[in-house]
């Protein structure tokens, strides 16, 4: 017999390299955020228009080939206040998540509101893009830098009830 | 389209786990850093290395340490002319299946090889293994095997 | 009054209708899995015109380790379009798996068609080292052993045995890569004899490039449909009248590598010797599996063994065995098969075995 202490756990630390392929419609949003634009993809049978794609509409099956430019501007359809650290976290707490529906999409995404204290920030509000300077710009949404007020009248809650 | 452009990156996964071995595997990895080969006995009396929980072939929970080795007898290999990054050796070798004196199952591991006509089945080797202070409870506790010179 | 073979498996005949596969590529570089699988969606539902709504049940084949992204195969849903709310289910294996699963269900009798999908990239991770992955966590895994070095012994084995030679390995390769030659899916297919290939230096002894299955991007997809409606979507549906899946220890010391006794069962099980066989597609990642699977299941000489060239002219993981299904059904529809055999494996060194056996009227 040992004199050590047996065994009874084994380092099983693993790791996989990648390359990730983004695809044709992502790559289509990303090439946009280094433009500074948003672009969207519209189905065919639905007309939906998806901000980001990942090339197909999820309810029809059907590749969304047309390509949609966006404007800057949208509504907050829902929001949180983070209050708590995690690791990575590179905002300084608290700050707002928004879910942003831009104007002539058919599906929100995550965004940072800034320029609003935090206990004005509401759904319905209407939010404009930020974005970091043009030579900051790269193929990813951190190109957006936050989204702020843009002074217009609230949405009424009619025109965004489906994006919950 | 002229300004098709497709994105990529590189990706990580990284699975940071230490596992708990358990009674049967832990008695295998602890004799491994001891400098010692052990398994357990399966369905009908035979000996399983490495030891698992149950018997591979029939499912019956096995039972008891078993000391086997250190020395055995290639049954089938494999070589590897140019090894791939993550293999344990950086030059040619051969993969070994091992049956160590006493069981009836077979153990891979690697034996260092210049080309294939320096393994065959059949072929007598032991266990080569790490320094002891650089033992742990791991398979790799083994560094290799080496030919004894014999044949069966 | 349609007509329906006698069945082994089962009570309910269940045919293939509609078969479909993407371009076998060695890097697909464009698209995402998404848009690989859309485009074989439509053709599957057109071949047959039909529509999602067609189909009472949507089952997939993959593994999120081959794209290293958790849950992909949910989003790869996207390309079939689930709404409203659709029965689906999903196997971490290949394709044939997803099959068999929907086979089951169509038994029951409660839905009469079902989408069998499945979708692989080997070329954005490095697939040697994802497959070890898959391998015993303690014991295997930490060596980090390929699934060529892994073959390799299974090929040595037997070569020890006397069961074959490296010559006998070439012969299949030759003979895969040249009947590849009609398939304008396979990725590898050339007319090069069995002495020009032994000639190849060694991947990893006793095996050769020729031995080795080629690395392929790509994914499949199959209709099932039971009774009538397997009249009414196909002149002649492929039934299965048979199949069956078995699976051995995953400890490869612990087993006899010339021999594949869990294809053996299941090649009883789903009656391939009850009658005779025209074609049978086997999925042999490895030239010297064919010849350990046609022993198992008893494959005599009059057989058309992988007309298609097999997985040796297109390896697409988690979707080769399902084709080989599709290729099989191809050849009793167009009447050149009556009776066919299909085989998909999985695990290493041929661990896990499923057997299916299609025929005609
Ligand atoms: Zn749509």
């Amino acid at each position: 017999m040992s004199e050590r202490e047996p065994v009874t756990m084994m380092d099983a630390a693993t790791r996989l390299d990648y390359e990730f392929t983004a695809g044709v419609a992502m790559s289509k949003n990303l090439h946009g955020y280094e433009q500074g634009k948003f672009i969207g993809q519209r189905c065919p049978k639905c007309k939906k228009v998806y901000v980001p794609s990942r090339g197909s509409c999820p309810t029809d099956g059907l590749p969304t080939d047309e390509i949609v430019e966006l404007p800057n501007t949208g509504t907050v359809t829902t929001y949180c206040v983070v209050n708590v650290p995690f690791a990575g976290q590179s905002i300084e707490i608290p700050y707002i998540c928004g879910q942003i529906l831009l104007d002539g999409a058919n599906l929100s995404f995550m965004g940072l509101l800034q320029e609003i204290p935090i206990d004005e920030v509401r759904m319905g509000l209407r939010v404009e893009a930020v974005w970091v300077p043009p030579e900051e710009l790269g193929p990813t949404l951190a190109s957006v830098k936050y989204f702020r007020p843009n002074g217009e009248p609230d949405a009424d809650y009619e025109t965004y009830k489906e994006y919950l | 389209m002229a300004d098709e452009v497709i994105y990529r990156s590189d990706h990580v996964l990284e699975y940071p786990f230490v596992r708990s071995v358990g009674p049967v595997i832990g008695a295998f990895l602890t004799g491994l850093r001891d400098g010692r080969v052990v398994g357990t006995r399966g369905s009908g009396g035979r000996v399983i290395v490495p030891p698992t929980e149950y018997d591979p072939e029939t499912g019956e929970e096995t039972s008891g340490v078993v000391e086997v080795g250190p020395e055995g007898t290639v049954t089938s290999w494999s070589w590897v002319p140019r090894p791939r990054p993550k293999h344990p050796l950086q030059t040619p070798f051969a993969w070994v299946l091992v049956r160590f004196d006493g069981a009836d199952t077979s153990f891979l591991h690697v034996l260092p090889a210049a080309g294939p006509d320096e393994v065959s089945t059949g072929m007598r080797v032991r266990p080569e293994f790490a320094p002891e202070d650089e033992r742990v409870g791991h398979v790799k506790d083994i560094s290799h095997f080496v030919a004894t010179g014999g044949a069966s | 009054m349609s007509q329906y073979p006698a069945l082994t498996s089962g009570r309910r005949p269940v045919g293939v209708v509609s078969f479909a596969q993407y371009d076998n590529v060695r890097r697909e570089d464009a698209r995402n899995e998404v848009e690989m699988l859309m485009p074989v969606v439509t053709e599957v539902f057109g071949n047959i015109g039909i529509t999602k709504d067609d189909v009472g049940f949507i089952c997939s084949g993959s593994t999120d380790y081959l794209i290293g992204g958790p849950f992909s195969f949910v989003a790869a849903l996207d390309a079939v379009g689930v709404w409203p709310p659709r029965a689906e289910s999903h196997v971490e294996m290949d394709g044939a798996w997803a099959l068999y699963e929907a086979w089951v269900l169509l038994q029951e009798g409660e839905i009469d068609a079902a989408l069998v999908y499945c979708f692989g990239r080997s070329s954005m991770g490095d697939l040697s080292e994802i497959m070890a992955v898959q391998l015993d966590p303690y014991y295997l895994a930490p060596l980090w052993p390929d699934p060529t070095s892994l073959a390799a012994l299974q090929a040595q084995a037997l070569i020890d045995a006397g069961k074959a030679t490296e010559a006998d390995f070439a012969a299949v390769a030759s003979r895969s890569r040249r009947s590849a030659l009609d398939n304008p899916k396979a990725q590898v297919a050339y007319d090069r004899s069995a002495e020009e290939l032994l000639a190849e230096d060694y991947e990893v002894a006793p095996l050769r490039r020729h031995a080795l299955p080629p690395l392929t991007d790509g994914c499949a997809a199959v209709v099932l449909a039971a009774g009538d409606k397997a009249y009414e979507w196909c002149e002649r549906p492929a039934f299965i009248t048979g199949i069956d899946h078995r699976i051995e220890t995953h400890s490869v010391g612990a087993r006899d590598l010339t021999v594949s006794p869990s294809t053996r069962t299941a090649g009883e099980k789903a009656g391939v010797g009850t009658k005779k066989v025209d074609v049978a597609e086997l999925h042999a990642p490895y030239a010297h599996q064919e010849l350990i699977l046609a022993e198992a299941l008893g494959l005599g000489d009059g057989v058309s063994v992988n007309p298609s060239g097999g997985a040796l002219a297109a390896n697409p993981m988690m979707s080769a065995g399902l084709i080989r299904i599709g290729e099989s059904a191809r050849r009793i529809w167009s009447g050149q098969a009556d009776r066919a055999v299909a085989h998909a494996t999985s695990g290493p060194c041929l661990q896990q075995n499923l057997v299916c056996v299609l025929e005609g009227v």
